[in-house]
């Protein structure tokens, strides 16, 4: 028998022999919740996912998980509206983080390098796209990666739609555009320009096509009834802005009158000045707070010069002049009249009133239905009455935006993939919003949000150069690291710091975390104190 | 501690690892061959304060002696909870000053330094002569010539400033090469929650309980062992807490590169003495800290060379009503004990300059 010292009877032992996980009522355990900004995002990107890669300075992927769900982040990175940033986290901390700003960082970063997207294996179907603009174009470029072979038909003379033709050149330059089409036209898909379809069922027939996009746009302008309407020179906003596309710029006179109150009325009137308008009013039967533009351009407009004349309906129009009847807010926010009249100078009235589908084609389309308002109904799977023909971007039900557009082409893309394949997409259970309540926000440094450069004053009343500049790489990348990472674990190693009883198993780099429950006493300090909320305690089931 | 911090944005220099840095500006605790000095199975309460106030410290150690160092402990909880007959979780040479092991220790000193040994009252004490026994074990490794093998002391505030206060005393004066940390929660813990010279005013305890006019722990009473052990004017005095794992680092790496008598002084919630969710711990720490009722600074040769800055001052409140044991403050609100309470907050706040305004 082995000798011990006297009065001791056992072998010197580890505590690692004592499993303290057998106290546990509760279980941490890692999750994945959904941040805010991706709920969110109307092209359905996973936001969180690639400012997690860029914050490492790691732009290609960064830019590649952009890739998977929109094929624009030149484009978006300047004209989305970015409802990613109202719902940032950030933004009750101190302010949201500038998503467009590392979005068109990095969009602007791919073309300067040339990444391109591969298309997939090819799967020998044939889809027709009909309309290049964001929808249609989006639809294509992930039909393309699916494997099918893409035809789009565009009845315009060139590719891009409102890309091109709606959103002015000040704020979205058109090398941008044309970089980021020529991505998908390297792609594979072919686009028939100057092509427009008179007749869908001879064009599906002829074409050979298992499967059609519908994503022509809304591209009419609405009218509405002034008296002496065709007096003086009207001309209407979509038609004005299209025409500085063309080979003459449209001829307007010193005094501009814009009528109307959303983005494209604020477009034409930044427009108009830029050509040298002495003077361009703005007019609109609401208030600026009613306006259905964007507060931030419309702050744009006026530093621009632009003048407005809220709470004014144009009554009547005559060769110089344009009479406007004060108006008033009732309880509901509508405008009603006064009664109270006013003569103003103007020689050009740009109506922006609204914008409709151009259906005519489509009358005859058996099972296709068309609303009152002129929009196609389409179903959850995006697919009209007709077996095989899907619809979306501004000619279905939704918010008419480029982003809105490009998440309509994505799921399409899907929907029309699974049918194609003779299944149906199934679309994965989203997690749970990880709300700002689940953060432990002392972690986070004190940053202040970067600020984009701006085109001086003097010249953007005079030139259609871009007013708001792009964040250099440094700026970027302080930006990307702004991201809260909310409800997805960033490998913060706070979890196995403060674990009192070692019971957090680092994996290294990539590969995150993992309990121990041999000894994990079931404490809740790692859920706690974990920044992003990235751990819930949960029952515990013996 | 006023150490440059990483603007690292998302992630700053306030969580435990960052990677977006490099290994070696992260902590040891993000490291995965950290030492875990004191490992899993230990059976401190759920949420221990102490249990990773000493892992945080003596990790931070081993990394700095290049894992060439000893510890001495003091009877608590600390030794208790960690090794119970025959099972340790201790990963470092580990010391308790018990009669089990003592003839170790003082065969050790005794070889070296055979005249002296028996000064040091290695028997007479369970709970305070881990710091003499710390002296005596670096005398002999100074006699042996083994002065890269460190000495470290550490204890509760029970072992420490009641009980081992005159050791400890000794071991300042004299100078000796040891770093004691005392992990201060604030009461006796392991023996059923008693109030010790480092209960704060107003306390339950069980010896203070909620009762009569003035409830809890009397107001005006306790010790400050920081400003104590600053008057020996010893070469380093910390103030560190487990709400701060870069500054508590920073703290015991900077210790280690220097020699003689040093005392670091963690802040550790207990949630069983405090009434507290275990969970919340950090929290309750860090409330300690920003409402500046637990100042974070240092001092060199007796006086106090930096501060850590509090990053959003808190009311006192938001430390108080975490912990059960102040209950009675709230149940109906006592003014005056609230106020004289933030008053002591304040207090510490302008004495350290504890406002990033006031350098």
């Amino acid at each position: 028998m082995e000798q011990k010292p006297f009065a001791i009877t056992l072998n010197p032992a580890s505590s690692l022999a004592n499993h303290t996980g057998n106290w546990r009522t509760m279980r941490p355990i890692y999750v994945d919740h959904l941040p805010p900004c991706n709920q969110v995002c109307p092209a359905g990107e996973n936001i969180q996912g690639w400012l997690y890669e860029a914050e490492e300075g790691k732009y290609e992927q960064a830019w590649r998980k952009i890739m998977e769900d929109n094929p624009f982040p030149a484009i978006h990175g300047r004209v989305c509206y970015h409802p990613c940033e109202t719902a940032c986290n950030r933004s009750q901390l101190d302010e949201a983080v500038s998503i467009h700003a590392v979005e068109r960082f990095l969009g602007d970063y791919a073309i300067d390098q040339g990444w391109q997207v591969d298309p997939g294996v090819a799967t020998g179907k044939r889809v027709l796209v009909i309309g290049a603009g964001p929808s249609g174009l989006s639809a294509a470029y992930h039909l393309a990666r699916l494997g099918h072979a893409v035809t789009i038909y565009e009845a315009g003379p060139k590719p891009g739609g409102m890309m091109r033709f709606g959103i002015p050149q000040y704020r979205l330059p058109r090398n941008i555009v044309d970089a980021e089409i020529a991505r998908i036209v390297a792609m594979g898909v072919s686009i028939h320009l100057n092509q427009k379809v008179e007749n869908l069922e001879t064009a599906i027939k002829e074409g050979g096509f298992d499967a059609v996009f519908l994503a022509i746009g809304a591209h009419l302008s609405k009218r509405v009834d002034i008296p002496g309407r065709d007096a003086g020179r009207m001309i209407d906003a979509l038609g004005f802005l299209k025409g500085m596309e063309g080979e003459a710029v449209p001829k307007i006179g010193r005094r501009v009158v814009v009528y109307g109150g959303g983005n494209t009325a604020i477009d034409a009137a930044r427009t108009a000045k830029r050509l040298g308008a002495e003077e361009t009013i703005l007019i609109y039967r609401r208030d600026r707070e009613h306006m259905p533009a964007h507060d931030f351009e419309v702050e744009e407009a006026l530093e621009e010069g632009v003048l407005t004349r809220w709470l004014n309906m144009i009554s009547q129009v005559d060769d110089t002049t344009v009479t406007v009847e004060e108006m008033t807010l009732d309880e509901q926010g509508r405008p009603q009249p006064t009664g109270r009249f006013e003569t103003l100078e103007a020689d050009t009235l740009i109506l922006a009133v609204g914008q409709e589908v151009d259906t005519g084609f489509l009358a005859h389309v058996p099972g296709l239905e068309i609303s009152s308002d002129g929009v196609i109904q389409v179903d959850a799977s995006m697919m009209t009455g007709r077996v095989g023909v899907f619809a979306g971007g501004d000619m279905v039900p939704a918010e008419r935006t480029v982003t809105v557009a490009t998440g309509h082409g994505k799921k399409a893309a899907r929907n029309i993939d699974a049918y194609l394949r003779g299944c149906d997409f199934m679309k994965t259970t989203p997690n749970a919003v990880a709300t700002y309540d689940r953060l432990n926000t002392w972690y986070y440094t004190d940053a202040d949000k970067s600020r984009q450069p701006y085109l001086d004053l003097a010249r953007r009343r005079a030139s259609f150069e871009e007013v708001v500049g792009g964040l250099d790489k440094d700026t970027a990348l302080l930006e990307a690291r702004r991201c809260l990472s909310c409800g997805n674990c960033f490998e913060c190693d706070t979890c196995y710091g403060v674990c009192p009883d070692n019971a957090i198993i680092k994996l290294g780099p990539g590969q995150r975390y993992e309990v121990n429950y041999d000894y994990c006493k079931g404490c809740g300090l790692c859920a706690e104190e974990c920044p992003c909320g990235a751990i819930d305690m949960v029952k515990e089931v013996r | 501690m006023s150490s440059q911090r990483v603007k690292f944005y998302q992630t700053g220099t306030f969580t435990v690892g960052n990677r977006l840095l490099n290994e070696s500006d992260r902590t040891v605790q993000a490291r995965m061959d950290r030492t875990n000095s004191l490992n899993s199975g230990h059976r401190a309460c759920q949420g221990c304060g102490e249990a990773l106030g000493a892992r945080y410290a003596l990790d931070a150690v081993m990394r700095a002696t290049r894992r060439q160092m000893v510890a001495v402990n003091a009877t608590g909880c600390l030794e208790v909870f960690s090794s119970p007959y025959p099972e340790s979780a201790w990963e470092i040479p580990w010391l308790h000053s018990l009669f089990g092991n003592a003839p170790a220790v003082a065969s050790g000193v005794a070889a070296a330094y055979p005249e002296s040994a028996w000064e040091i009252p290695w028997l007479h004490s369970l709970f305070g002569n881990a710091p003499a026994v710390a002296s005596g074990v670096a005398a002999a490794l100074r006699a042996k010539g083994k002065t890269d093998i460190r000495v470290i002391a550490q204890g509760g505030d029970g072992a420490t400033v009641d009980i081992g206060f005159g050791c400890l005393s000794g071991m300042f004066e004299r100078n000796d090469d040891v770093l004691y940390v005392c992990y201060d929660n604030e009461a006796y813990m392991n023996t059923g929650v008693q109030r010790s010279g480092s209960t704060p005013p107003r306390a339950w305890t069980n010896t203070t309980q909620a009762v009569g006019t003035e409830p809890g722990n009397p107001m005006g009473v306790g010790k400050n062992l920081p400003r104590i052990a600053m008057a020996h004017g010893i070469p380093y005095v910390a103030t560190a807490s487990v709400a701060d794992l870069h500054d508590l680092e920073a703290k015991v790496t900077k210790a280690m590169n220097m020699r003689g008598a040093r005392y670091i002084h963690i802040h550790v919630p207990c949630p069983l003495g405090w009434k507290s969710d275990p969970a919340l711990t950090i929290k309750v720490a860090r409330m300690a800290v920003e409402s500046g009722l637990f100042p974070l600074f240092e001092a060199e040769g007796g006086e106090v060379t930096d501060r850590t800055p509090i990053r959003k001052q808190v009311p006192v409140e938001r430390y108080l009503e975490l912990q059960g044991r102040f209950n009675h403050l709230f149940h109906p609100r006592d003014e005056s004990a609230l106020g004289a309470i933030q008053a002591m907050a304040d207090t510490n706040i302008h004495v350290y300059h504890l406002l990033p305004s006031e350098v």
